[in-house]
């Protein structure tokens, strides 16, 4: 660990998709790429946790994806793009995946963004608590 | 001689683009975003380039996790639209022009820009999406294209300083191409916006409306402006900012401002867009 990636843990509710976590991650993600192709998402959603065995991924990162908990995917090395692949099988917009990162309900973090979204203020620093 | 006559930055949201297609576009949620874009459709139809050099970045539809490309030119005929996962867009195929970009690879590369040169690409939101902003939905594109895709998905991309610095490259690249060709850069993605943890749904004005102006006053000082600051600032997927400095250095020391919009929300993200002209190019109307 570097300077450059451990100065980014200071943002608060941030995981920086850095070339460790894209090595972690890589199994995760190339599952999430094998959802662009139609007959991967029937598979996938026919028998959810079968088509995942298939992937040589850690458990952990497994049960994420079953539970759906984007936070837990991010932390475990996933990238939003790649997760996109997930909840684009769901039929979820961006908007609604990204909502369940927040603890927000989707209607709330909606209305967030319309109106003008999140402020800066006490995201910027976990140490400068600002 | 080819030369660069405007530039162009624009958020690439594929919201808008899903908006675009179905038919959204009057709805009240995203009537005031695409009004923002009348007076540039307006300025595009009776100003069209030959090539528009598109710099966007990758969302994992090209570019697999096997991969990452810090820059990557489009040299090939032709670059289709991507299934990135609701199936293609219905948008035209983007037609390239492989002799500039060909010539644009032996320039970037003996100038110490080590590219990667793409001969098959599928085009996702952050490409199609700017197209369709500009230039509405006709049977073909006005313009041949070049991508030229960025990393700003995995850390770290590259700095602002290097993005600026390629832009300058481009502009001694497209100088030096022998045949007359009017060319635009678009440089697109932001504004402030980030897509993933508790913090999601950052915004920040302020810090947005300060990047627009200093890209047009003061780019040598933004070009320093460190991976970190954007993350705090603009949030993480607000790192896609570095790719306007690209834009930016493509259009000599001085620019004129001719047109800036911005507007929150779209979906999750801010929406910035501004046109410049190089301040040595004097177009007759």
């Amino acid at each position: 660990m570097t300077a450059y990636t451990s100065e980014f843990d200071d943002i608060p509710g941030t995981r920086v998709f850095t070339a460790q976590r894209a090595k972690a991650g890589y199994n995760l993600n190339q599952f999430c790429m094998s959802l662009m192709k139609a007959e991967n998402r029937e598979r996938f959603k026919a028998d959810e946790r079968a088509y995942l065995d298939e992937w040589p991924m850690t458990e952990a990162q497994k049960q994420a994806v079953l539970d759906r908990d984007y936070n837990a995917m991010l932390e475990l090395g996933g990238n939003i793009y790649f997760l996109a692949k997930i909840f684009a099988t769901d039929g979820l917009s961006y908007l609604q995946a990204v909502s369940t990162m927040t603890g927000m309900s989707i209607e709330d973090y909606q209305q967030m963004m319309i109106s003008g979204g999140r402020s800066p203020d006490g995201w910027r620093s976990v140490k400068d608590g600002s | 001689m080819a030369r660069i006559t405007a530039g162009l930055t624009t958020s690439h949201i594929p919201a808008i683009g899903a908006a675009i297609d179905l038919g959204k576009t009057g709805e009240p949620y995203w009537k005031p975003l695409f009004a923002g874009y009348e007076w540039t459709k307006a300025w595009a139809a009776t100003e069209v380039p030959d090539v528009v050099i598109l710099v966007y970045n990758d969302h994992a539809t090209a570019f697999t996790p096997e991969i990452v490309p810090t820059f990557a030119l489009g040299c090939a005929d032709e670059f289709p639209p991507a299934d990135e996962g609701y199936g293609a867009r219905p948008v035209p195929v983007v037609q390239g022009h492989p002799e500039l970009a060909a010539h644009m690879a032996q320039s970037l590369i003996l100038d110490e820009f080590d590219m990667t040169l793409l001969y098959k690409l599928d085009v996702d939101h952050g490409l199609t999406v700017p197209l369709s902003l500009v230039y509405g939905q006709p049977e073909e594109w006005p313009v041949r294209v070049i991508p030229l895709a960025v990393n700003v998905v995995q850390y770290p991309p590259p700095t602002g300083h290097r993005c600026y610095m390629l832009g300058k490259a481009i502009r001694r690249a497209v100088e030096s191409y022998g045949e007359d060709l009017t060319v635009h850069v678009w440089g697109t993605g932001g504004m402030s916006h980030q897509l993933q943890g508790p913090r999601a749904g950052f915004i920040n004005k302020e810090f947005d409306n300060a990047f627009f102006d200093r890209l047009v006053g003061d780019p040598d000082n933004l070009a320093l402006v460190p991976h970190l600051e954007y993350v705090r600032e603009a949030g993480s997927e607000g790192i896609e900012l570095v790719m306007q400095l690209i834009m930016r250095g493509a259009m000599g020391p001085e620019v004129t401002e001719l047109y800036r919009f911005y507007h929150v929300p779209g979906s999750n993200t801010a929406v910035g867009h501004m046109v410049v002209r190089p301040s040595d190019v004097f177009v007759t109307d």
